[in-house]
């Protein structure tokens, strides 16, 4: 009894901010039509408030898109290193020692992007704002980097030795025992690490918070601010949004559509894990 | 006294000279010296842990995968020293095919297995690897059970086709000698049967070395025996020799059943 206490918890905590986001989110589609929300004007607290979500949207694409630039192939590399190269005793330091970078909180990286990462880019890219998606971009790929390289390596590290013998017998090099047996063995594991990194990149909020600034508005270009809906939530709990609002509103409205896209990433990454599962 | 004057005339593939082998601080293999002889079949037999599995995977430095290994001593193939610097594992295990205790295809189609090893020495052509696929299936008895199947996955296949399978990626790369590392172990009689009679078929184009568990499948298969205890070579000949009367009391133990 005790146990399906425990692990109900979980299960009625997720009900719960459902329940929440839905109901307050409910209330500010009362007020905000689908067509001003799904629109790239922004501005929550001029005198004719406008609150088109497509900005935020974008934020977060561009910084998504430029932590998996970083992540993906750093964090693949190092977890084929780990599991098919490096030495027993090499992975036993190596491994705990990447996943410590998992462990520094988020609000360090964030300040890191800001005050050591953007001044550095700024040299290479003299047009660069001060606030940016690039940076925060980017620190945000080596915060991932460890989780997909520990999840990749997890994968490839379950591949069971004699398939690599197996290759090894014909005449394979390292290289092509890694690339042509164990990564599609792994695939699926590996593709999992890659979809929870990109809902992981979603809902980091700290990094963007502070690296990106927060103009709201609809741009391409990576030099330039954007705001994450992360970003924006942040923003307006701070203070500037008062009850009852459409502005407060909105925030669940956000919320509830961040809820949304790590949702259907998680259940992508579960799909991917059972469409691509070679038995073996 | 016949099967030694047809010895002479055949060619040595393995001359293996004063091997010793170690796990880190144990002594594995000690100062082993054998020849192999081509279009033959060498049975290796002997107790669980005498050294006949590290022996074998030493003939194509599968062994080295395991970071503990050392070896001192000299294995000649075709006149190279094996372990000379010049030599390139890859290349060695081309020519050198193994086959495994349990059937270890990769989890892909029956077609991709078999071209596995052609592709990744380069061959591209459509034609020429189908024309493989059917050439190493056949040889390996399998091509009319899975002829209309070749796009299935290789896990679809019983335990005996897997291992017929095995042996066809094998061939696929076109070796010289095939080591097989206790083949049947983990297949049913019948399956085991197909697989002897296979290896009788291969004798005629390939060198083959055998460890097995199974004196009455090293009598059954093999040329020549070669009986291995705690590391040591201890007794090696023609199988009728060791089979009828062989020279050394632990060989006849250990055949009479005495011990193992």
């Amino acid at each position: 009894m005790f146990f399906f206490i425990t692990a109900s918890v979980s299960v009625i905590t997720t009900m719960g901010i459902i329940f929440t986001l839905v109901a307050d989110a409910y209330k500010f589609f009362l007020e905000v039509p689908l067509s001003e929300f799904f629109s790239t004007k922004l501005s929550p607290l001029s005198a004719d408030p406008s609150f088109g979500i497509l900005p935020l949207i974008n934020g977060t694409l561009f910084t998504t898109l430029i932590a998996m630039l970083v992540a993906v192939p750093i964090g693949l590399t190092a977890a084929m290193y780990l599991s098919e190269f490096a030495t027993e005793r090499t992975r036993r330091i190596l491994k705990p020692m990447m996943e410590l970078l998992a462990g520094i909180p988020t609000i360090v990286y964030g300040f890191f992007a800001y005050s050591f990462v953007t001044p550095i880019l700024m040299k290479v890219i003299p047009s660069l704002e001060p606030k940016n998606v690039l940076s925060p971009g980017i620190v945000m790929g080596i915060m991932i980097i460890p989780m997909v390289a520990s999840l990749s390596e997890d994968a490839m590290n379950s591949v069971p030795s004699a398939m690599r013998e197996g290759a090894y017998g014909l005449g394979a090099t390292k290289l092509e025992v890694t690339f042509k047996v164990v990564v599609p063995a792994a695939i699926s594991g590996i593709m999992a690490s890659f979809v929870l990194a990109i809902s992981r990149a979603i809902g980091e909020t700290m990094i963007v918070a502070i690296a990106s600034g927060s103009s709201k508005n609809f741009t391409f270009d990576i030099t330039h601010s954007m705001q994450t809906m992360t970003a924006y939530i942040v923003e307006f709990t701070s203070g500037d949004a008062a009850s009852g609002t459409t502005g407060y509103y909105s925030l669940y409205a956000v919320g509830l559509l961040l809820f949304a896209f790590t949702m259907i990433m998680n259940l992508i990454a579960q799909h991917i894990s059972h469409k691509y599962k070679e038995e073996y | 006294m016949n099967a030694e004057n047809e010895n002479k005339l055949r060619e040595i593939v393995y001359d293996v000279k004063g091997l010793n082998l170690w796990y880190g601080e144990d002594q594995a293999l000690k100062d082993i010296n054998m020849k192999i002889y081509q279009n033959e079949v060498t049975a290796i037999i002997g107790p669980s842990g005498c050294g006949k599995s590290t022996f074998i995977k030493t003939l194509n430095r599968m062994i080295e995968n395991i970071p503990s290994v050392r070896t001192s001593g000299e294995i000649l193939y075709h006149g190279e020293n094996i372990f000379d610097k010049a030599v390139r594992v890859e290349e060695l295990r081309t020519r050198v095919g193994m086959v495994f205790q349990k059937p270890n295809p990769f989890p892909k189609s029956i077609y991709e297995n078999v071209v596995y090893g052609p592709k990744i020495h380069g061959i591209k052509d459509k034609r020429l690897l189908m024309e493989i696929t059917e050439n190493s299936l056949k040889s390996a008895a399998l091509w009319d059970e899975v002829k209309d199947r070749l796009n299935d996955n290789a896990y679809g296949l019983s335990g005996g086709q897997q291992q017929r399978l095995c042996i066809a990626r094998c061939l696929a790369v076109q070796p010289d000698v095939i080591l097989m590392d206790e083949p049947t172990s983990a297949l049913d009689p019948i399956a085991t049967a197909k697989i002897e009679e296979l290896i009788d078929r291969l004798k005629a184009d390939y060198s083959i070395s055998i460890v097995t568990h199974s004196m009455q499948q090293a009598g059954r298969i093999s040329d020549k025996t070669a009986f291995f205890l705690m590391g040591e070579l201890i007794e090696y000949s023609d199988t009728v020799t060791i089979f009828s009367n062989p020279l050394d009391k632990r060989t006849e133990d250990y055949i009479t059943g005495r011990f193992g």
